[in-house]
């Protein structure tokens, strides 16, 4: 069970939202409701799960519904149709008290335009969740002071809010959502507003503290770069619907439309695609055991290169050509390997590629425990950066898009 | 056919017919507000007279460097007091202000909830606002005349009518203040969890407050305007020199009761706009 399901959630603003939701269930379309009965079509049938720890990107532009959407995990607005379910239970069946409740203990939120108390000090803005929830002074300052420097923002504890620039006021933001101390942050067009180097700036802030404290991250945007950036996996909406669900690399590797296409033509596909997405099997693993038999294989398979691991970690190759020059009797692996740096899965491309073009032969992927997993060919490479050159083998260990 | 049926006759009819209904069935539960009121207004105004006027232009000096936080300021306010006392209107003037307090108090009271109630609901808004615009535009003597007669003629009616005129600015600009705040800090407020109460406490209000204050401001000029005419029916104060003035056909009492009601006008409207600015100091990002 997921944590957040979202199942056939559908939302209409105007006066008469059930009776035109009939009309929805019944075939009429966005423009057709609009024009015949003056009702608005924010989301229409989107079902998604959101598992616990992953930072959830909503992307989509603006009129795409994805600020509705985020507001319906809260309850800021409610939806028409459908069930909204955490840990299974069905939101929107909560009591007032109950509903209270949850805002409180399980879901902080992040606002566009920050959302801060203007007439509050940033001290007693970070704890305005905590005091909100009754949390004694003296215990709520504390907390707020613990996050007031993990944000980076010492010394502002008795700024107003108005006398920081944006993006710190954007940090006293996510401080106040992380001091509630709840499992799930929704983060509306969180960085929208900031300029581009404090925007990235905020994006690795928010993946580390992310990564430290595994809470549940739906993010909503309206970039793709930032959606690419940031996300575990990427639910695309449309005109209120939901286009394509699944992880930035299959989105950017097999758009569901064209639609999407359009969307990802123009990404730095070097910047957003990582290693994972070129991994191809290891041909030929050699240790000091196999050696003697690595020549003869190699001839059998036509392949130029084998990969030596030695006590299970990889430390070189060894080529076709050095291999016969010496002889497969007198051969040891240590002798003839000759160095090739590895490269990690979920590295960028843009970041690994100085080792890609350095190297002779294809490139070992190796794992944090130095294990070979793969090797990446170079010709790969350009066929994945331009798309439309050729086809790219999918990989096989990835989600299905759903 | 005459063009015209007559409306006159029912509908005069039919309001003395249901003042007399009131006076006879509920006279004592009229009375009794009007004790209470009497009560609290005799009280303020005993303190008020009880205050050595020295003493009392320096408190006044005082509530307006605080208020204002300028030498200059606080001095003319200050000065002004003393002028009252000068022109021999120092009583009258106490009794005046007893009167000014009271009045706002219960619009104050009164004004706040409705304002926020008119914020909050559409309806209420749909509802009260027309009944605003009939209490600022019909004129003070058609409820002068009811208003004495439930509560007896003398000080109380005097507060009643006061009130009425000089409280729906308060109620319009609470409601404007309140509707104002920036939809993003509410929206985060509940989104936090806050109940209703607890996003006006900690976000409504305060942040609506320089705007109230303005309203506050704006129901304090209009019940000193109404002074004159509430010392009509027997209201004590500089109202009733003006009225003297104007009865002996003596010009001269009538200018110095006018130059006392602006005195108090100025000092009291200084005082509460000067507190209005220091409200929004954090809008400069202090």
């Amino acid at each position: 069970m997921a944590l957040i399901e979202l199942d056939h959630v559908t939302t209409i603003f105007g006066r008469d939202d059930k009776a035109a939701l009939a009309k929805v269930k019944a075939g009429m379309g966005k423009v057709e409701l609009l024009e015949q009965t003056g009702h608005t079509l924010g989301l229409h049938d989107v079902s998604m799960d959101i598992e616990a720890g992953e930072i959830f990107v909503v992307m989509g532009l603006s009129g795409s519904g994805k600020s509705t959407l985020v507001r319906h995990i809260n309850r800021l607005i409610d939806p028409t149709g459908g069930e909204v379910r955490i840990d299974g239970e069905n939101i929107l069946a909560l009591s007032p008290k109950a509903l209270i409740d949850l805002r409180r203990r399980r879901i902080a939120m992040v606002f566009q335009r920050f959302g801060l108390l203007p007439h509050r000090r940033v001290l007693d803005n970070i704890a305005y969740g905590l005091e909100i929830r009754g949390v004694a002074r003296k215990e709520r300052e504390a907390t707020a002071r613990d996050w007031l420097g993990r944000v980076g923002l010492e010394g502002y504890e008795a700024s107003y809010p108005g006398a920081l620039s944006g993006g710190m006021q954007q940090r006293v933001g996510l401080a106040r959502a992380l001091a509630s101390d709840t499992d799930i942050i929704l983060m509306d067009e969180a960085f929208s507003a900031l300029d581009p180097l404090i925007r990235s700036e905020l994006q690795d802030e928010l993946v580390r503290l992310q990564r430290a404290t595994g809470k549940t991250v739906v993010f909503i945007t309206h970039d793709l770069d930032e959606a690419l950036r940031l996300a575990d996996r990427i639910a695309i909406l449309k005109d209120g619907q939901l286009v394509q669900l699944g992880t930035p690399n299959d989105i950017l590797l097999r758009p569901a439309d064209a639609y999407v296409e359009a969307f990802v033509r123009d990404v730095n596909r070097a910047r957003a695609l990582t290693v994972d997405t070129l991994k191809q099997p290891p041909a030929l693993r050699i240790t000091e055991e196999t050696i003697a038999e690595a020549l003869a294989v190699m001839r059998q398979t036509r392949t130029e290169v084998g990969y030596v691991i030695e006590d299970g970690r990889y430390t070189g190759v060894v080529t076709r050509a050095s291999l016969e020059e010496a002889g497969a009797s007198t051969a040891t692996a240590a002798s003839l390997s000759e160095p090739q740096p590895g490269i990690a899965a979920d590295m960028p491309i843009e970041t690994a590629l100085p080792t890609l073009l350095d190297a002779q032969h294809p490139v070992a992927i190796v794992n944090g425990s130095g294990e070979l997993t793969g090797i990446v060919h170079q010709k790969d490479v350009s066929d994945v950066l331009n798309p439309g050159r050729g086809a790219v083998a999918p990989p096989e260990d990835e989600r299905p898009a759903t | 056919m005459d063009l015209f049926p007559n409306f006159h006759s029912p509908i005069a009819r039919a309001t003395n017919a249901l003042m007399d209904d009131l006076i006879i069935n509920y006279g004592d539960a009229f009375e009794a507000v009007s004790n209470a009121v009497l009560g609290v207004l005799l009280l303020v105004e005993q303190a008020l007279r009880a205050v050595p006027p020295g003493v009392m232009i320096v408190l006044i000096g005082l509530l307006a460097y605080a208020a204002g936080r300028r030498v200059v300021f606080a001095l003319a306010s200050a000065a002004g007091t003393w002028l009252i006392g000068a022109l021999g209107m120092w009583d009258a003037a106490m009794q005046t202000l007893a009167i000014i307090l009271v009045s706002v108090g219960i619009s104050v009271v009164a004004g706040l909830p409705l304002g926020m109630l008119a914020a909050s609901s559409a309806h209420v808004r749909r509802v009260l606002m027309p009944v605003l615009d009939l209490m600022q535009t019909i004129p003070s003597f058609v409820y002068l005349i009811p208003a004495a007669m439930l509560f007896g003629l003398g000080k109380v009616p005097a507060i009643m009518a006061t009130v009425i005129y000089a409280i729906p600015p308060l109620i319009r600009l609470t409601d404007l203040g309140i509707r104002e705040v920036d939809a993003a800090v509410v929206e985060a407020s509940r989104a936090f969890g806050a109940t209703r109460m607890q996003i006006l406490r900690s976000v409504q209000i305060p942040l609506s407050l320089p705007t109230i204050m303005q309203g506050i401001n704006q129901t304090t000029m209009m019940a000193l305007s109404m002074v004159v005419i509430a010392s009509m029916i027997g209201a004590r104060g500089v109202g009733e020199q003006v009225l003297l003035g104007l009865q002996r056909n003596d010009s001269g009492q009538g200018l110095v009761g006018g130059i006392t009601i602006v005195i108090l006008a100025v000092v009291i409207d200084r005082i509460t706009q000067a507190y209005g600015r220091r409200l929004q100091r954090h809008r400069a990002g202090a």
